[in-house]
């Protein structure tokens, strides 16, 4: 079982592998909405005819210290993809303010690390991203 | 000086005050060990042989008096009474408590200081021509830059895990100071042909066990695009940067592999999307940067009583020419304090020292200070007309060895008196060289000479870039040292060669002092230096020396 971590606090999963479509998959064609299972290998390079077909977008994150996840968030939202980005797997809630200024939306974790890290601690996060240097450098309006 | 605003001191703060936490929850077990390893890192706490580590950033290596005296108090109250600066323009204290760190952060923060993203697989403190300001040759500022890559790389929620360490360094002059060309990412100060302002932008440099000279991937950047570019350059090493072996994770490996010309394409790619979108950085922002780097108003004073000092005391001439050189302002310079006692152990200073530094600071040279890659101190603006009272208070605290640029002017990394993963001893092999030769008195005859000393192939001592460079290695339980030679860290950057085998402890001295012995025989004037002496002759006489049993013959095979 597992939980999604999002800024109001916990969330209890309800997808399942059959919700998520492969990126071969996806460049065969749709005919409806899907969800999609992007490798934090993959390239989403001329994925963006297939933008407004996705509900979301979920990136593997096999082990914290493995930070792709956050370049090819941030590398979509910049391609124009505006619909949800799922973070899954293990990432700590130290990099959960990380992972949302980066372009997630929402975190997907399994039910042992939520009971070692429980809510309140994801939720203390959520505050920090007001204080940081990338916003405040850049010109606003 | 860059001054901190509201901002920078309320991010300083919570850093400290999550760092606590993490320590607690660390303690507590919410978090695991693995889990904050890296947290502890990008707060800058190494664990080493004996005890914990703590690195404190000076960011590109400035500081003012009351920084200065903060880090005496830090080595006194939470230390053994001594810090040690290193290459990377850092300050290290080899034995703090985990329980006092967050207090150390704390009054760190109380001057304007941090320990931020000096280690850990990020983007590390940004270094700088530790001459900045008050160079000749300099076409700007390099902090000026270096600083808006400071707030722009600070806790950067992309980049923080990276596949490997990042290091990046700036120069403003075309004399390279900065050791540019073995970075990650190299920017120099340049104008194009109708003179706007932009950088060269060099990326895959590194020492370690691979060593490599940084490739220009941008010949010209032009300023407003130094951020949407460096992006790029981050993202696509952040995506496609090795993590299956530690030891080719970094972006020099990246290069290597990919080749410079598909790697710039990928990365031009990168910087038009981001460029796309990039809203430019805020005019005030940077303006308000801009103006914290102003020269500060120097006053010509005149130099007579310098120049009668100069005239008539041997010793004082002798420390001007070393350790004294040309500032922007003739009235002026630039003075470099040599933590290199002859028998000490190189970059480290006590507290005592430190404040000596701090009030001459404060008192005589526009509150500046700097901490040089070579592990020395620099005072940046002196009036000549102070140099002499300068000189004697730097004497009385044992801080006017007047070494600078010669033999005994050594770095040498912290070895297996600090580091776990040393091989070898570093530190008491460089005391034993500035020992020898200072008994021969031979160091003032060789003249201008580097020698770095590293404890591993790691390559922290920089050897690689030494005219002359030690490796210790471990074989088979005993120290082994190999000799480089022909190194270079500057804008003309080079790798060493290895000559042949390592020597032990014992033999190494006695073999530099064949080495050196030579030297004087074989250069042409006295004004043409070991390194250039090498570059004419290449290396065969040189192994000879250190080789004496090897038949000539013995050595061209070597060779081939
Ligand atoms: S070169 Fe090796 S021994 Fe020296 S500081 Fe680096 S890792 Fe440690």
């Amino acid at each position: 079982m597992s939980k999604i971590v999002r800024d109001y606090g916990f969330d209890r999963n309800i997808l399942t592998v059959e919700d998520f479509i492969s990126l071969a998959t996806l460049r065969q064609g749709v005919e409806k909405p899907v969800r999609l299972d992007l490798g934090n290998d993959e390239n989403p390079d001329g994925l963006q005819p297939y933008f407004c077909w996705l509900e979301m977008i979920r990136i593997p994150f096999p082990d914290f210290n493995d930070g792709r996840g956050f370049s090819l968030a941030k590398r979509l939202r910049q391609l124009g993809y505006e619909g949800v980005l799922r973070a899954s797997g293990y990432l700590i809630a130290d990099q959960y303010r990380m992972a949302r200024l980066s372009g997630f939306d929402e975190i997907e974790i399994d039910d042992l690390l939520a009971a070692r890290q429980p809510e309140w601690l994801w939720q203390s996060q959520v505050i920090k991203k007001k204080l940081s240097y990338q916003d405040r450098l850049l010109k606003t309006g | 000086m860059y001054k901190y605003n509201d901002f920078d001191h309320a991010f300083v703060r919570t850093r400290v005050a999550e760092f606590r936490d993490q320590v607690d929850r660390r303690l507590s077990g919410s978090l695991t060990e693995e889990e904050f390893k890296p947290l502890r890192l990008k707060n800058g706490l190494y664990l080493q042989l004996h005890a914990y580590m703590l690195r404190v950033a000076v960011p590109y290596g400035t500081l003012n008096s009351r920084q200065m005296r903060q880090l005496a108090m830090i080595a006194e109250k939470w230390d053994k009474g001594y810090g040690h600066f290193t290459t990377r323009q850092n300050i290290q204290y080899n034995w703090p408590k985990l329980k006092d760190v967050p207090d150390i952060l704390d009054a760190l923060a109380d001057v304007s200081m941090h320990a931020i993203q000096t280690s850990g697989n990020c983007i590390r403190n940004v270094t700088a021509d530790h001459f900045a300001g008050a160079a000749r040759d300099e076409i700007e500022d390099a902090r000026i830059t270096a600083e808006l890559l400071r707030q722009w790389s600070t806790d950067h929620p992309e980049f923080q895990y990276l596949p490997r360490k990042f290091k990046i360094a700036v120069t403003g002059s075309p004399n390279d100071r900065a050791v540019t060309r073995a970075h990650d990412i190299g920017l120099r100060a340049i104008k194009d042909s109708e003179g706007s302002a932009g950088y060269e932008v060099l990326i895959g440099g590194g020492l370690g066990r691979t060593p490599m000279i940084g490739k220009v991937v941008r010949g010209f950047l032009p300023k407003e695009d130094l951020l949407p570019y460096i992006e790029a350059i981050l993202r696509v090493y952040n995506l496609s940067g090795r993590r299956d072996n530690k030891y080719k994770a970094r972006i020099k490996i990246l290069v290597h592999e990919t080749g410079i010309e598909e790697l710039r394409a990928e990365i031009e790619k990168e910087f038009l999307t981001r460029k796309a979108e990039f809203p430019g950085i805020n005019p005030e922002l940077l303006q308000a940067i801009e103006q914290d780097f102003a020269a500060p108003i120097f006053n010509k004073l005149s130099v007579d009583n310098h120049v009668a000092r100069v005239a008539h005391d041997k010793e004082f001439r002798e420390w001007v020419k070393n350790n004294v050189a040309r500032h922007k302002i003739p009235e002026y310079a630039i003075v470099t304090v040599s933590l290199k006692p002859v028998g000490g152990t190189p970059g480290d200073a006590t507290a005592e020292q430190m404040r000596v530094m701090a009030d001459l600071a404060e008192t005589y040279t526009h509150d500046e200070l700097r901490v040089s890659h070579e592990q020395n101190i620099v005072l940046p603006h002196v009036p000549k007309a102070y140099l002499p009272k300068v000189y004697d208070e730097l004497k009385k605290a044992g801080l006017a060895t007047p070494n600078l640029g010669l033999l005994s002017d050594i770095i040498a990394c912290p070895g297996m008196d600090y580091c776990s993963l040393a091989t070898a001893r570093s530190i008491p092999i460089a005391q034993d060289i500035a020992k020898r030769f200072d008994h021969l008195q031979l160091e003032r005859d060789i003249g201008a000479l580097k020698i770095k000393i590293s404890g591993c192939i790691n390559a922290c001592g920089h050897h690689h870039v030494g005219h002359i460079g030690i490796l210790g290695l471990d074989k088979a339980g005993v120290e082994n040292y190999q000799i480089t030679l022909g190194g270079n860290a500057t804008e003309d950057a080079h790798i060493g060669s290895r000559v042949g085998p390592g020597f032990s402890a014992e033999e190494l001295v006695p073999a530099l002092e064949r080495l050196l012995k030579s030297y004087l025989q074989l250069r042409e004037s006295p004004e043409e230096t070991f390194y250039k002496c090498y570059n004419r002759l290449g290396m065969d006489p040189f192994k000879e020396a250190l080789y004496p049993h090897l038949k000539p013959k013995q050595i061209k095979r070597d060779r081939a």
